[in-house]
Parts: C-alpha cells; structure tokens; sequence
C-alpha cells in the first residue's frame, strides 16, 4: 500500500499559553485536493505554515511521503508554497522568479525548458522575459504557481491564494486551479476562509475551529452530513433551533411544538440543537400547518428568493428560508405554515453556550 | 482641452516664484559670475583654468578622489550598521542608532581636529606610529567619512527596514542559504538605497571645507579653492567656476539617483508580511563587533574633543581646565557666537518648517497643470544636489547686487535664515510630502462638503495630523543650522557670529581648544534639541488615538 502523501499525527503549535493549533491529525491520500477552512483565527494558516516548515511544531509530527519531516528546514521537505501576495521577487523577470528554486548547476538550456514548460502549464507561454509588475493579478498567481511547481514539489501548499483577486476572475482562476491540480496530480492543500471557493474545488474539506479539526470529508458529505451544529453553520447557511427530545424520532421545537426528527441516537428529554437548511424549508398552506410563520422580510436574490421568517412559537426569532422565484413567493406580512421534511434534518447535541 | 485655471494652479506658481527667488535666481548669478566675462561677452576662460593651472587641475583630481574614496569606506560601513540596525536581534540597537547618529550633531570639521589631537603633530598617539601624522590622505578620509558616515546610515536604514516577510520565506522554501538570499533578495531590494547613499556621501564631502583646511596638510581640492578665492582673494569668477565644478557632479549624481528610483520596483505591496529577523550566531557575532567598533571611533573622537576641551595644554599639560569655555578671551565670536547660532537654529526651523509644509502641500495636495507638478517635484529636489559653497556664493552675487530689490534681505539675519532653509530644504520638503501623502485623499471634497475652504481644512485638518512630521523637521533644521559651514561661511555679516564658523576660524588662528570646546558645546545643544524633539514625539504619540 502506498503511504499518503501528507500524515500528521498530534500536530501542535504554541504561542506562550495559547494554542494555535491543538493536536491536529490529517491524512492525506496522493493527488488529493484538501482544503483547510474554518473562521479566522481557527489555525488554519498556522497548520499550513507547520506543513511548509515556516512555523516550527511545538508537538507532533509531519510525515511527507513516509519520510518524518517534522525537523526538516522549509526546502528540505519537497514542499511549494503559493502565498496570498504571491511574494513574486519584484526585482526579477518572470523566468528568473520560476527558475529560482532549480538546483544550482542546472544548464541554462534545461532552465530555459523547464520554464518555458511550466509556463505552457499555468497557460503563460511567452511570458519569460516579463517583469512581474507588469502583470495582472491573475497573471501573478499563475507566475506564483509555476514557480512553486519548478522544483516538484511532493505537496502543493496554498495560503488563500486567490482572495486578492477581483470576483470575477477569482471564479475563472478557481476552476484553472482545479483543473490544473487534477491534471500534475499534484497533492495540494489550500487554505482559504471562503467556503463557497472550498465546496467547489476541493476533494476534501477539513473544517477547522480553535486549532483542531472538526469534521474532513467530501463537500458533499460536509454539506449534506455535518457533524456540528457549528459545522452546519459555517459550510452553507442553517436554521439552528433549540430543541428537546421527545420520542423516537421527534423533538419539541422552542420546547413548544413537535416535529419528526432523526433522534434515535439521543435519549427522550435531551436537549438538543435541530438544524434544516434554508432550501429544505418547505411552504405549505398556513390553515391547517401546525408550525405557523409571518414573513418578516422577503428579499429577492435572482433565482431564489429569501424569505425571514417569524415563527408563531417564537416570534423574537428568526428563520431563514429559500423559496424558488418563479413559484410565487409570499409577500412580506404573509402568513404562512412551515414543514420540515425529516430526511433533511440533522440533531446534535446541545452544549451550554452553542446556541444564541 | 482643459481650460488654465488660475485657482488650482496659483498656489503652484506662488512655490515657483519663491523657489525662483531662493534658488534658481541667484544659481543663475553664479553661473554668469563664472561664464560672462568683463567685457560682457561669454567665455569659458575661467572655467578652463581648471583644466590648465596645476594647482586647480589637481585640485580637480583630488576632489573626485576624496568623493569616491570616502564612498568607498563609508557605504559598506554604513550598510553593515544599518544591516544590524533592522535585520537583526542584536541587543543594544537602539543605543547603537544614537551613537551612529552623533557625528550629524557637530560641525563637519571637528572630527578632523580630534583627528589632529590624536594623529597630528602634537599628537597624542602620532609617537605610537613612530611621528607619521595624519596629514593630507589618511585623516582628510577618515574625518569627511565620519561625517558622511551617519548621512548614508539614515538612506541605508531606510531602504533595509521595509521588508516582506514572504519573499524571505518564499527564497527559504525555494532552497536558497543565507548568502544566496542576501544577495539575490536583500542587497537587490537595498539597490536603491546605496545608490542614493553614495550620491549623498559624494556630493557631502567634494563640498566640505573644514576636514580639507584642518587636517588636509595642503592638499588641495576644489573646495577650498572656492573659500580661498572668496575670502582670500575677493575673486569671484574663479570662485564661481569653482562652485559650478561642485555642483555639476552633485546634478549629475541626483540625476543617476533618479534613475535608480525608477527602476526600483516597491518591494512591499500589499499583503505583505513585516520581516521578522532571527539569531544567527556568526552573523550577528561579526556584525557586533563591527558595529562595537564604529560606535567606539565615534564616541572616541567626539569624547577627544571633550578631553582636548578641558585640558590645559593638549597633550603636554593633561590637567583640568575650563579656560577654553571662556570664549570671551578668544577671537571668534565669544559666547555671543552660541547665543546667534541658537537664534539662527530657531529661526531656520520656524520658517523652514513652515515653507516645508506648504511646498510639501502644494505638491500633494493641490491639483496644478501636469507641468507645474513636474516643476514642484524637480525644484523640491535641487537644494539637496547644490552645494552649500555654491548656494552661498551664489546668494553673494544675487542679494548683494544693489539694483536687485530684495537687497534688503543681505548683510542680516534674514539672508543666513533664507540660506540655510534653502540648503536644506529637500529633506523638510520631502519628510512633510510623507507625511501629508498618507491623509485620506477626501478631506478636502469633505470640507468642501461642509461648506469649509482649503485653507480651514489645510489648517485645521491637513496640519494637525502633520504634527510628528513638523517636530521631525524642526529638529533636522536646527541641528542643520547650528552645524553647518558651508552654507553660511560667506553670508554672515560682521555683527553676527555663528558657532560652527567660530570653531573653524578659532582653529584657523590657532585656538584649537576653545575650536574643540565650541563645537562640543554645539553638540550639546543639539543634544538638547533631539530630546526636546523626542519628548515632543512622544507626547503626540499618547495624544494621538491609535
């Protein structure tokens, strides 16, 4: 069997007494695209400047392809790393950038090659003898990862590398991005704080919060199945409301009106946190609906539209749901009956404090 | 096409016509005194004698060679201290920043009569090297580098301080050692920097008088070809073809400098992280003691004078005296001497602060016609590549001429003021456009917006929020004012005695010590007026809202 390409084991760092980053474990399969998210301040960008060697471990230990990296300077563990500025040496042309982490003693035809193909690769060609201020944002990252890529790294790290880019092109690099991690096969971990950027291009997700990892899975399964009440929140938008149980299969929402609920695992009387997506509330006719609602705000977003809903159990609070447009929308004022539909409805536990 | 409008574009034209007055003006004189001959027709007969007369021709060459020579030593030192100073974790640093700093407090020649006390012929160490002194080469390069040495020091510092974290980071994971990274990242971004430090050393020391007239044993340079014939002789043409020679390198220099300036790329953008340096043990270790020992020369040869101010008979009678603080006794001026350089400090810092902050706001702050800008820019810059021995022997031929209406200004205070502000007004001009660059851009759209003026915005708004820069640059001009020669040494009217000129002509007739105890006494005003400045930073700095 071969080794993953990236294991870490009880990966710790500490400033003084806080920890940044809190018993990290992460495995991680060759050619994988894994994505570290989480709020700021979670450690994410600490665990991945461990990773590249920039921050030393207070604990733990990082294996890459089998070898134990843990002691190894920065360019002694076979790592690229693309950084947010891109941190392009401003003074150098584009093939000087590219070529400078190519050993020492490589011909300046081969060096020549190696640029020219790596500059094919990012889709750059012809761009040797540019400066980097003459280029684009976009341009820059693109020069950023080929130069990461010149010495082959075993991993590809990348720090938030597309969030100084305008929205536009941000999408259009996403994809570039991916396209070009699937095609070098290239096992790469990225750090980013937008979520919607991390559904769409990666094969894992590693949610992070206060230094450790809270859930890793595919995007799908972290949509679909999160873990956490937190997690829930943070990937996508949910309806957190607090709830107890009581019976197989059904809770109290607001400890006030029953619905079915997935709650086998807990015991009648726990308290407990009922989550729903947005899109999964569903709109019925509010005469004989036994969960009812006034829309509070309907805002209109192209193909959805968001309705703020106030529930007549508990008026103070608010619901989010997301209503096709073309069906019809209620108006503000509205009343309205809500369900839940069961399958799309996941129960936690809930830990003092967790929910507002 | 865009109509001229007078509004935006008179406070421009009203920094023109001043900088027209005070600089290019009398510049213009000088180059007449040096190209028109008596009969009035142009010839370069004058100019050519530097070319043909010997002594003038190796004035020329020793000129040229003091300037790269002292280049050569000063930036390489200059550049280890300023490397200490921000790349590393070596302790004392600060210490190290203000000691560096001293040799700006004196007057450029009295590290040449330390040199003198410890080198000369009654030297107190000339016996260890068996009776060589220091005359001529040896101490006219060691003392004009002393003085330059703190000049290039700021530049290097400057250059070396701004760094991104990532770059360093990014040549770490690309494989690249120390040396390697020193010399493919850090000494590229500090390119810049070295080349306005060599620029600033050279045009400093092809200028200075005093090192050349204290310890030059008679080698000649242009300089004192200029003095000798102004003073000495009340020949203005050679003197004129002299200052022209001084400051034609300078312009050349500043041009180069400029060129530099364009083709530095900005090596922090945005996103970019502070560079956090780390112990290394050879380094750091190589660097302390260079660094131990620059600070050492400079607290040596200003501690010397102290001594050489307190003694008797420098070195025969080491006892204690304070008869050479008794300057009534001497001829140069006397204690009235300290009191008008004072005054000259404070007044130089008045106006120079005030036309500073104005120059500075009408180039980033007012919105003139595109060549009125390019103007602004290039004038701001020009004191700094003119002379002081020019400026003042230009100010001679143009204040001095009876039929110019501002004839007024000559033979006071005013002159000396307009002098010194002028010399040094690059620095204040430049320190300010800092400053008032980084306020918000909409301030005044603001106060338009309010119903408010540009001027109750300038001077309300623009300022206020100017005012660690204003305590910067008025301690820069008082120091500048209290120390400088050059600029003054051929203005200054009989009944105006100035310090440092005090010190140079007590030396002259002899009076070495009460030369030395004066310029420590300048040193220590200027001590004063750095911790007045200091205090006053700081408590803006709690003033301010973070």
């Amino acid at each position: 069997m071969t080794p993953p390409a990236l294991q870490v084991r009880g990966l710790t760092k500490r400033f003084g007494t806080t920890v940044v980053v809190d018993a990290v474990d992460l495995q991680i399969p060759p050619g994988r695209f894994t994505c570290l998210i989480g709020p700021s301040g979670c450690g994410k960008t600490t665990l991945l400047r461990m990773l590249a060697g920039l921050e030393s471990a207070s604990g733990g230990q990082v294996e890459i392809d089998g070898d134990d990296v843990t002691g190894r300077s920065p360019a002694q563990r076979g790592v690229g790393m693309v950084f947010q500025s891109y941190a392009l040496f401003p003074h150098m042309s584009v093939e000087k950038n590219i070529a400078f982490g190519l050993r020492r003693g490589t011909s300046a035809a081969a060096r020549r090659a190696r640029v020219d193909a790596l500059l094919e690769t990012v889709g750059l060609p012809g761009f040797a003898k540019r400066s980097p201020r003459e280029l684009s944002g976009g341009q820059q990252q693109r020069v950023a990862i080929a130069r990461a890529l010149a010495t082959d790294p075993k991993i590809l790290l990348l720090d938030e590398p597309l969030s100084a880019l305008d929205p536009l092109i941000r999408e259009q690099l996403r994809d570039e991005l991916r396209a070009l991690q699937r095609r070098l096969a290239v096992t790469t971990v990225m750090v980013t704080h937008d979520q919607a950027e991390a559904l769409a291009v990666a094969d894992d997700l590693a949610v992070m919060r206060s230094g450790r990892i809270e859930q890793i899975g595919s995007p799908e399964d972290i949509y679909n199945r999160p873990e956490t009440a937190f997690i829930a929140s943070f990937v996508g938008a949910a309806n957190l409301i607090p709830a107890d149980v009581c019976g197989l299969g059904a809770v109290r929402l607001w400890g006030r009106v029953e619905t079915p609920a997935p709650s086998a695992s807990f015991t009648v009387g726990e308290s407990v946190t009922f989550a729903i997506r947005p899109e999964a509330v569903r709109l019925v006719s509010a005469d004989d609906a036994r969960i009812k609602a006034v829309v509070a705000t309907r805002s209109f977003a192209g193909a959805m539209v968001r309705l703020e809903l106030a529930p007549e159990h508990a008026p103070e609070s608010r619901l989010m749901a997301d209503i096709p447009a073309f069906g019809g929308a209620p108006e503000a004022g509205a009343v309205v009956g809500l369900e839940f539909p069961s399958v799309r409805v996941r129960v936690f536990p809930r830990s003092a404090g967790e929910l507002a | 096409m865009r109509v001229l409008r007078w509004g935006e574009n008179l406070p421009a034209l009203a920094f023109l016509a001043a900088m027209t007055v005070f600089l290019v003006a009398p510049l213009l004189s000088l180059f007449a005194q040096a190209v028109v001959s008596p009969a009035g027709g142009l010839t370069g007969a004058v100019l050519l004698r530097f070319a043909s007369a010997p002594g003038l021709k190796a004035a020329v060459r020793n000129t040229a060679l003091l300037g790269v020579g002292v280049a050569a030593i000063v930036l390489p030192l200059a550049f280890a201290t300023a490397y200490a100073l921000e790349r590393t974790r070596l302790p004392y640093r600060r210490v190290l920043a203000a000691v560096a700093g001293a040799p700006l407090l004196v007057p450029s020649l009295l590290p040449a009569l330390a040199l003198v006390y410890l080198f000369g012929r009654q030297g107190l160490l000339t016996p260890v090297f068996s009776g060589r002194t220091a005359y001529g080469w040896p101490g006219l390069l060691a003392a004009d580098a002393f003085a330059a040495f703190p000049h290039a020091l700021i530049l290097l510092r400057t250059a070396l301080s701004a760094a991104d974290g990532r770059l360093y980071e990014q040549a770490a994971l690309l494989g690249a050692g120390p040396w390697r990274t020193f010399w493919r990242i850090t000494l590229p971004g500090a390119r810049h920097g070295l080349v306005s430090a060599g620029v600033v050393v050279f045009s400093l020391t092809i200028a200075d008088v005093g090192a050349p007239k204290v310890i030059g044993g008679g080698l000649n340079v242009v300089a004192l070809e200029v003095y000798k014939a102004v003073l000495g002789r009340q020949d203005f043409p050679l003197g004129a073809a002299g200052a022209l020679m001084l400051l034609a390198p300078s312009l050349l220099a500043v041009a180069i400098e400029r060129l530099a300036a364009r083709r530095q790329a900005a090596l922090v953008s945005s996103g970019s992280t502070a560079y956090r340096p780390k112990p290394q043990r050879a380094r750091d270790l190589g660097l302390g003691l260079l660094c131990g020992l620059v600070g050492f020369v400079i607290v040596g040869l200003l501690g010397v004078c102290q001594w050489a101010a307190l003694v008797r008979l420098w070195p025969y009678d080491l006892g204690f005296t304070l008869q050479s603080y008794d300057f009534d006794r001497f001829d140069g001026g006397g204690w009235s001497a300290a009191i008008d350089s004072l005054l000259l400090g404070l007044g130089t810092a008045a106006f120079g602060v005030l036309a500073a902050f104005l120059g500075a706001y009408v180039a980033e702050r007012t919105r003139a016609a595109t060549p009125l800008r390019s103007a602004v820019a290039v004038l701001a810059l020009a004191p700094a590549s003119t002379p002081g021995l020019a400026l003042g022997l230009a100010y001679i031929l143009y204040f001095n001429d009876p039929s110019n209406p501002l004839h007024v200004l000559y033979g006071g205070f005013a002159i000396l003021v307009a002098a010194t502000v002028t010399h040094y007004y690059t620095v204040a001009h430049l320190t300010f456009v800092s400053a008032v660059k980084a306020l918000d851009h909409e301030f005044e759209a603001a106060g338009r917006a309010l119903g408010k003026s540009r001027l109750v915005v300038m001077a309300r708004v623009i300022a206020p929020l100017s005012a660690p820069a204003l305590v910067e640059v008025s301690v820069y001009l008082f120091v500048a004012a209290t120390t400088t020669v050059s600029a003054v040494v051929f203005l200054y009217p009989p009944d105006v005695k100035l310090a440092a000129v005090a010190v140079l002509n007590m030396d002259d007739a002899g009076d070495s010590a009460p030369a030395a105890a004066m310029g420590t006494l300048i040193l220590y005003m200027n001590l004063v007026a750095r911790l007045v400045g200091l205090a006053a930073r700081s408590r803006l700095a709690r003033l301010a809202p973070s």
